[in-house]
């Protein structure tokens, strides 16, 4: 609780940005965010764009996982489901960016409804392995269906909106960052509403919250239904982004990636869906550069993949046994420690 | 319908499936005494199968006693696991824990391509050659003697849970924590003894595996069958792993000899979710009945 923000209606304590220091933070962060494409390096760009992709599907699974408690190791299959409806649409169809974009959410929420069937039935760990049958499943649609390409996928041309062709970070950056920006502002409003409590409700105790009148089959299905839109558009601006899809472009291990980022970045926590993410993609990033500037030539080059392994291993042991409310949390602490600072410490 | 094949195909799967049951079983000792989804079960069958390939084929140790060292090794990391990752973790939603595990796949992948390379490699051989016939059926070799050796420890694990004095506490442990307790088992050395010996026995099945198929740092896909099996079967049903075991090695061998070889993953995970719908506990499993 921030110091000297007194809320003097209900409105005021439901409000989403509840104090000036929080509103300048914000305004600032937007003010980087659109300062950045003009300073920043392509190479950066990319990663922004990466990120931001990224963190879209993040905060999707955190709707599911953090939110509503049923853990999802689908993420990646969702992403796919996006991916192919843009590119078959763009390819085949030749729709407008944007409904393509759509689309794909429409489709992923679909396949993300099937998926969550089990849900009334199963939960916890045996949900999270159901999950791992439906992005098999996906995997080997989207390999041996003709209509997805087979194994070698399907490269779409670049989008366009308004007339100028989307083939640049520069460019795409403008489309991916606005979007994400979207669906994560979409998603802290979600938990001010019945429906976003209700699935809070879930989380804590979900036979309480059937006692309560919150169906729960509905909520589950609304909440697998949203977290998988959420990775389907993901997966869109991937599909724009990449312009490859392959089988192989969404596998298992990157949806243990997406449970990854909103563990380290903290669960059930918009924030901390957008910290983890952003860490766990740029931590990759990071340690080729350390591996750019060690010694030792392309001997050290052929460790990098499995460096990157043990420590992508080692970040979910370590935040787990260390730090389990991620680094949501770590922010917290440092934001209270500013807050009362030099008079305490 | 050629018979002969069908029974052929069938024999192939059952057998492989003795090695599903194999490593199902060290995957269930370490749910039913510590209640943990292990993940990672393929990659521990992995690191075994690599610590035996590092001293019977680099160091050229005999067979019986790299087997030995594997064994060992495997179980020393399971006691370790146990010791750093798991136990600070107790108490702790099953979710923390079952991602500790992924984290865990993670890390043991990344380690087998930084010493031994992600090169895929051949075990030495160590199983008979020759060919086995059960009636008019080919039955392969090394498929064969692995499926009888899978057998053989699963009997004696059995055995061992039912007479040794570690086996019986495993199981008290197991179907009553807190009472465990006032009977003066020491249940945090529970807790380890069921990692240590779900590595050894991981380890021999990812000897046996390694020696049929050759080990690779991929090799961990073998534990998301494992994964089926035992939600098949239910999680904390020893019984239900055996069977389990057999019956998904049948799937996979009739999916793989009659639709292709990309179908064997599919037919198997299809099944897991019929499963799920009919039974979510499994075949055998417990049925958790839940209150507020």
């Amino acid at each position: 609780m921030r110091i000297g923000t007194l809320k003097e209606s209900y409105t005021a304590d439901a409000a989403l940005f509840d104090s000036t220091t929080q509103k300048t933070w914000l305004c600032a962060g937007a003010a980087l965010l659109v300062l950045l494409p003009f300073v920043a390096s392509d190479y950066w760009l990319y990663l922004a764009c990466l990120v931001a992709i990224n963190v879209a599907s993040a905060t999707g699974l955190n709707i599911l996982t953090g939110y509503t408690g049923l853990v999802s190791l689908g993420q990646a299959a969702f992403m796919g489901l996006g991916a192919y409806t843009v590119a078959i649409l763009q390819m085949r169809v030749g729709t407008p960016f944007l409904v393509n974009i759509f689309a794909g959410g429409a489709v992923a929420m679909l396949g993300g409804v099937i998926v969550g069937i089990p849900s009334l039935r199963v939960k916890g760990l045996y949900l999270a392995i159901a999950t791992i049958a439906a992005s098999f499943i996906t995997h080997f649609l989207f390999a041996n269906s003709k209509f997805t390409g087979g194994t070698t996928g399907l490269s779409l041309p670049p989008a366009t909106l308004f007339g100028l062709p989307l083939d640049t970070s520069f460019r795409l950056y403008w489309v991916i960052v606005p979007i994400m920006l979207l669906m994560v502002l979409g998603a802290a409003n979600l938990f001010r509403t019945r429906v976003g409590r209700a699935f809070i409700a879930i989380r804590d105790r979900d036979i309480s919250a059937e006692v309560l009148g919150i169906p729960l089959l509905r909520y589950k299905l609304l909440s697998f239904g949203l977290s998988s839109f959420y990775a389907g558009v993901a997966g869109g601006l991937w599909a724009y982004f990449f312009r490859v899809v392959t089988p192989e472009s969404f596998p298992l291990l990157m949806s243990i990636f997406f449970l990854a980022a909103i563990i380290v970045g903290g669960m059930g926590s918009i924030l901390g869906g957008i910290l983890g993410a952003v860490f766990m993609t740029l931590v990759p990033e990071l340690l080729k550069l350390v591996f750019d500037i060690l010694p030792g030539g392309t001997e050290m080059t052929v460790l990098l993949s499995p460096v990157r392994m043990v420590v992508f291993g080692m970040l979910i042991v370590g935040f787990l046994v260390f730090e389990p409310h991620g680094l949501a949390e770590v922010w917290r602490r440092v934001r209270r420690f500013f807050h009362l600072w030099p008079f305490r410490n | 319908m050629d018979w002969a094949y069908l029974f052929e195909i069938s024999l192939t799967g059952v057998a492989g499936g003795g090695l599903y049951a194999l490593a199902a079983l060290a995957f269930v000792l370490v749910y039913k005494a510590t209640r943990v989804v292990n993940i990672a079960i393929g990659e521990m069958l992995m690191i075994g199968a690599y610590i035996f390939f590092s001293f019977a084929a680099t160091f050229a140790l005999p067979i019986w006693l790299a087997a030995l060292a594997a064994v060992l090794g495997t179980g020393a990391l399971g006691a370790v696991i146990e010791r750093t990752m798991i136990r600070p973790l107790l108490g702790q939603p099953p979710i923390s824990v079952f991602m500790v595990t992924v984290g865990l796949a993670s890390i043991l992948i990344g380690l087998v391509e930084i010493i031994w390379t992600a090169d895929q490699r051949r075990l030495p051989e160590f199983l008979p050659n020759t060919p086995v016939m059960i009636g008019d059926a080919f039955l392969a070799p090394k498929v064969a003697y692995g499926s009888l050796l899978a057998l053989a420890l699963i009997a004696l694990v059995l055995l061992l849970f039912r007479f040794w004095r570690g086996g019986v506490a495993l199981r008290a442990t197991a179907s009553d924590q807190g009472a465990a307790y006032m009977m003066g088992i020491n249940v945090p050395r529970v807790f380890s003894l069921a990692w240590v010996a779900s590595g050894m026995i991981a380890a021999v099945a990812g000897i046996v595996v390694g020696a049929i198929g050759g080990i690779s740092s991929s090799m961990g896909v073998f534990g998301l069958s494992v994964l089926v099996v035992v939600i098949v079967g239910g999680l904390d049903s020893v019984l239900g792993a055996l069977v389990g075991g057999l019956f998904i090695g049948l799937i996979e061998a009739l999916a793989g000899a009659f639709l292709g070889a990309e179908y064997k993953l599919l037919a198997t995970f299809v099944m897991l979710v019929v499963v799920l719908m009919i039974r979510p506990y499994g075949l055998s499993g417990t049925h958790e009945i839940e209150r507020l």
